[in-house]
């Protein structure tokens, strides 16, 4: 045996240093592995890249199938902050034809985190966009000298006509408030901003998918993430059917051109619009890639403000067009009946108070004073309505009833068409007066409300709407632009009647007064024997300037396929502009075309220019 | 009659031979090799755990060779080992003294010889021979390490084979010779030499890692120099309780110097602000004078010998700073830095350790699983199958997984522990402590780096990296234990 073990226990030590320093690290691993997510955060930032796929947009279509709105590919030149340091910027700039300005300016808004929320240096940032096929394949050829630059395939919209601008809108990238409001869209995504475009961005826009990848430590791809267990299939865009008949769109664009206003016409049955003319217009196809900023900027500015859609959001006196739903309203209190005779010396006289009209045979009744246009007949009615205290305890009371029917026939509020910005106009209440007039007032101190002037106002829209009511015999369908969504149901907002709370009877009367109009009054003019037109003018009266011509009708009288309105800034007089135009809009639809006469009366039309179409830009017709 | 005997023989060798210590052998280098296969994953070829091209399947013949060196060296008779040891050591430094001259150079580093397709690195075995060469030295009759002069020669043999890897440029190989020192304390080394590397260890880490963080909010006062300064105070105490025998004096002391250090702190934060380490220097120099008076009245040489240790450990701590900030060159320098957490450099020196703790990080609680592993398999950690193969065990067995091998490790040192104590010899013993303090170094450098809290010392995981020349290494390091401990009965028949 050799000598005894001093330091036997020594072993103790030397097992608790292991024991210490084993403990210690599982320690360090219990922090590192569980107590903390950062590191795995961290991880799948090294190593998953999360890749967009871009799902195509959906198309439009007019009613009868003619391709309005497609896509067509464009290239995003993409960065990534991180990779792209010791690039040649001069050499880049000029490949790409900008400034080193531009240049500047980019990145710092790339890198700026309030303008551009989910910025990385190690992903992808948006560039560029939307490049074409020849502007990039400049730049494929030296893309391998630009480190840190990437690209993607993205689709541009391209439109096949010029027509219809402010019903088919336009996208553009993202703001920052729509990235706000919505988690879906990041940066440098693309968003309907106009028409239908954005009322139908959902629809529209398909769902994004993604793909993860893995990426090496040099950046190298390297496969899928779990052989794409994580990935999504991008989910296309839905196609959108439009009721607008291109035909009848781009005569009616024609029609208006050099003049401000609108035209708006409905299928009576169904409530779809056929045509929506918004007056100056321009080409939808300016408002696509790059130089959409900039024409976007040039329109805003002009004067005759082309981007405003005076079919919805133009508020205009209705005019004569209004005193439909007055005998509608008088007829169906029991305020008239169709014997009620008014006098009409030259106008309206009553206390001093004159509404001036035009010569006609007198006393009149309801139906030829619709054909007429009659100002004293609807004055009469007014005044005898608002003062009759057997059937309304005050003038309020009558006052309330008046805007109940007007609101029911589908003014003072928005109807709901499937376009953004429409505005409600304006049908006064009794607690308006009251304010304006200090609770004293009484039907004379109202009195144009009768014949459509004073303070009321309504867009095109609601004009064409009112035709659609009368045309239904008292109901009508909210007007909308898109008939069909693929493989969707349409909202039951435009699918269900709304009824007025005239009855049919009383409706009768006033499309006899219509057609009375058009065979032997204000609308002869669009008087054809192909089929029986209904009409109504409208003259407004404008402080401003000018009086409005307005014109509302529909046909055939029976079975309706039609109801239009015609509204033109500072026409004149209703059978100036309203009635031939609304006549060749009807022709054109009911007939398939225009007749070789109507076609140069058409081109008499086209020609009288209100505006200077100089002013006008961008609107460029072959 | 020899056939009986030599059944008899093999029966005792089979119901002598720790086969606990084997199985867990036999687990590390499995789960060694299901990590290599994650972190030798190669995208660009799918799935090649068999081929033998592939560093997993390249493993696979490490693996099955090694199993094969060990059981030949449990057929063989274990006493060539003593015998040979002091041929085997200097044939070793000789083998390592002429390595740079035929080596290729890999990565900077000289220690590879190739032999026809394959390289070995003379390092990795080199460990067996200093091991068997030294336990020969301190088995021998009389040797005792508490003296100086025997202390000295182990020291100088452990140092040869330590120069000769430096100068194969493998500062880390040659660290690991360091362990040594382990088996020294178990050998009757004094424990204070261990304590006080162990304080020169806290010394240079606390004190660069906190230098520039100022204490209780004080700018004048830097916690590393205060609380090293502090600890060199309270160190001192200690080993005046320890070694000597008066109580009176280790009491005042402490008490002393607490209470200046306290008055030291309160009116540099509530009177004037300057720093409190002169008021530390001032008890440290009375404290050394006072170490000095003791050991004249008392004619005891400890505390002339504490004081030495105090003087030695400030000495070292200002030293340490000067060379840091004067001496070692910048990229140095960073290293340092970096290691102690003082800089952020992700695409630098500290590049390694951050992608590792991430890697391990990621791996959660059950890990990825296996062959899962982003970070590893796309390589974002370097040096994955050897160096930081603990990342993959990490990212693709998470806590659990990791924690395991841990344990594993630390059963098989205590186990080692426990054969080498039931030696009857002491050149079995000491071989013994050696191989196990080999490993426990190995597991506390390797591991430690890649979870970031030891320096960047590349080193292999046993069992765990690849390579065949360190699985061959700890193979035979362990075995021929293993053979020895087999034996032990021996006297007995």
């Amino acid at each position: 045996m050799e000598k005894k073990y001093e330091y036997g226990k020594r072993k103790y030590v030397l097992a608790g240093i292991a024991c210490i320093i084993v403990f210690t690290y599982i320690l360090r691993l219990f922090t590192l592995q569980l107590l903390s997510d950062d590191f795995k955060k961290n991880a799948d930032s090294n190593a998953l890249l999360k890749r967009m796929l871009f799902p195509a947009r959906g198309a439009i279509t007019d009613r009868n199938g003619k391709l309005l709105v497609y896509n067509q590919p464009a290239y995003d030149i993409m960065v990534v902050m991180k990779e792209q340091i010791g690039v040649d910027t001069v050499d880049l700039c000029n490949t790409l034809g900008i400034t080193p300005e531009w240049y500047m300016r980019r990145m710092d808004e790339i890198r700026d985190r309030r303008r551009n929320p989910g910025y990385s240096p190690y992903t992808q940032q948006l560039f560029m966009s939307q490049l074409s096929a020849e502007e990039f394949s400049t730049f494929r050829e030296k893309m391998f000298d630009y480190g840190g630059f990437y690209v993607q395939k993205r689709s541009i919209r391209q439109y096949s006509y010029p027509y219809a601008a402010h019903v088919l809108g336009d996208v553009g990238e993202v703001s920052l408030r729509d990235m706000e409001g919505d988690k879906y869209y990041s940066s440098g995504d693309y968003i309907g901003k106009l028409g239908v475009e954005r009322r139908y961005e959902k629809q529209l826009r398909g769902e994004k998918g993604v793909e993860i990848l893995l990426r090496d430590f040099r950046g190298r791809i390297k496969g899928r993430y779990q052989n794409g267990k994580f990935d999504t299939a991008p989910v296309p865009g839905k196609n959108l059917t439009l009721s607008i008949d291109l035909e009848l769109q781009a005569l009616g664009e024609r029609l208006m051109t050099g003049k401000k206003g609108g035209i708006v016409a409905i299928e009576p049955s169904t409530g779809e619009i056929l045509c929506m003319v918004s007056s100056p217009t321009y080409d939808p196809g300016m408002m696509k890639g790059r130089q959409r900023g900039a024409n976007n900027r040039l329109l805003s500015d002009n004067p005759h403000k082309p981007l405003l859609n005076r079919a919805i959001m133009g508020l205009y006196p209705p005019g004569s067009t209004f005193k439909t739903t007055q005998a509608l309203t008088l007829f169906q209190e029991g305020i008239v009946t169709p014997q009620t005779m008014y006098q009409c010396s030259g106008g309206f006289h009553n206390r001093g108070l004159t509404v001036k009209c035009h010569a006609h045979p007198s006393p009149i009744s309801l139906v030829p004073s619709l054909a007429t246009s009659c100002n004293a007949y609807y004055c009469w009615g007014l005044y005898y309505m608002f003062s009759n205290r057997q059937k309304y305890s005050s003038v309020q009371e009558a006052m309330t009833r008046w805007k109940d029917y007007v609101v029911s026939m589908g003014f003072g509020y928005c109807l709901g068409v499937d376009l953004p910005g429409e505005q409600r106009g304006m049908i006064p209440n009794a607690a308006y007066y009251d304010r304006k007039y200090r609770k004293s007032w009484n039907a004379l101190t109202v009195i144009s409300i009768s014949i459509g002037q004073g303070e009321v106002s309504a867009t095109p829209l609601q004009i064409a709407n009112l035709g659609a009511t009368i045309a239904n015999r008292g109901w009508f369908i909210t007007p909308h632009v898109v008939k069909d969504i693929q493989d969707e149901e349409l909202d039951t907002l435009y699918t269900r009647r709304r009824y007025t709370m005239a009855g049919v009877a009383a409706y009768e009367h006033v499309v006899r007064g219509m057609r009375q109009a058009v065979l032997a009054g204000t609308c002869s003019l669009a008087n054809t024997s192909r089929y029986e037109v209904c009409g109504k003018t409208g003259t407004a009266q404008n402080p401003h300037g000018q009086d409005h011509s307005a014109f509302m009708g529909f046909a055939p009288m029976d079975n309706p396929r039609i109801a239009i309105c015609v509204y033109v800034e500072n026409g004149i007089w209703g059978n100036r502009y309203g009635v031939p135009i609304g006549a060749l809009m009807m022709e054109q639809y009911l007939t398939g075309g225009l007749s070789p006469e109507s076609e140069a009366t058409a081109r008499i039309y086209e020609d009288k220019h209100l505006i200077s179409v100089e002013d006008v830009i961008g609107k460029q017709k072959q | 009659m020899s056939s009986a005997n030599k059944s008899n023989r093999d029966q005792s060798l089979v119901s002598n031979l720790d086969w606990f210590t084997i199985f867990i052998f036999v687990v590390l280098v499995v789960m060694g090799w299901i990590s290599i296969c994650g972190a030798s994953y190669d995208f660009d070829k799918g799935i090649t755990l068999l081929d033998f091209s592939s560093r997993s399947g390249l493993q696979m013949v490490w693996i099955f060779s090694s199993l094969l060196l060990g059981a030949f060296i449990i057929c063989v008779d274990d006493r060539w080992v003593e015998t040979l040891s002091y041929i085997i050591y200097i044939l070793f430094l000789a083998l390592l003294l002429v390595t740079p001259m035929f080596a290729k150079e890999i990565k900077g580093s000289l220690s590879w010889i190739k032999i026809g397709s394959f390289s070995i690195q003379p390092a990795e075995f080199a460990k067996f021979a200093t091991a068997i060469g030294i336990a020969k030295v301190i088995s021998t009759f009389n040797f005792d390490l508490a003296r100086w002069r025997d202390f000295v020669i182990v020291t100088v043999l452990l140092l040869l084979p330590m120069a000769l890897i430096i100068r194969q440029r493998e500062t880390g190989s040659a660290l690991v010779y360091l362990a040594f020192f382990f088996m020294f304390y178990r050998e009757g080394m004094a424990g204070s030499i261990l304590f006080s590397g162990a304080a020169a260890v806290f010394y240079f880490i606390v004190g660069i890692r906190y230098a520039d963080v100022p204490l209780w909010e004080l700018p004048q006062v830097s916690t590393g120099e205060f609380v090293v300064l502090a600890a060199i105070h309270l160190f001192s105490v200690g080993m005046m309780w320890v070694y000597t025998s008066l109580r009176k004096p280790v009491l005042q002391t402490l008490f002393f110097g607490t209470t200046a250090y306290v008055l030291a702190l309160l009116y540099a934060k509530y009177l004037i602000p300057f720093n409190a380490a002169w008021v530390q220097w001032a008890v440290l120099a009375a404290t050394i004078g006072y170490l000095f008076y003791l050991a004249v009245r008392e004619q005891l040489a400890s505390y002339a010998l504490i004081a030495l240790f105090a003087i030695g450990s400030t000495g070292f701590f200002y030293s340490v700073n000067y060379v840091l900030t004067d001496v070692l060159q910048p990229h140095q320098q960073k290293r340092v830095r970096v290691l102690l957490g003082l800089e952020d450099d992700p695409k630098g020196a500290g590049y390694n350790v951050i992608q590792a703790k991430i890697a391990i990080g990621s791996g959660g609680l059950k890990g990825k699983g296996f062959l899962n592993g982003t970070q590893t398999k796309l390589k974002y950690v370097p040096e994955q199958d050897t160096d930081f193969i603990f990342c993959t065990v990490g990212e693709e067995q998470g806590f659990v997984g990791s924690s395991m091998v841990l344990l594993i490790f630390l059963t098989l040192i205590l186990r080692l522990i426990h054969l080498a104590e039931r030696q009857p010899l002491r050149f079995g013993r000491i071989y013994g402590y050696s191989v196990l303090s080999i490993f426990l170094f190995h597991v506390l450098i390797n591991v430690g780096m890649v979870l970031g809290l030891t320096p960047v010392i590349g080193i292999p995981l046993p069992f765990f990296s690849y390579g065949g020349s360190s699985l061959w290494g700890f193979t035979i390091l362990l075995f021929v234990f293993l053979r020895i401990d087999a034996a032990r009965n021996r006297m007995q028949h």
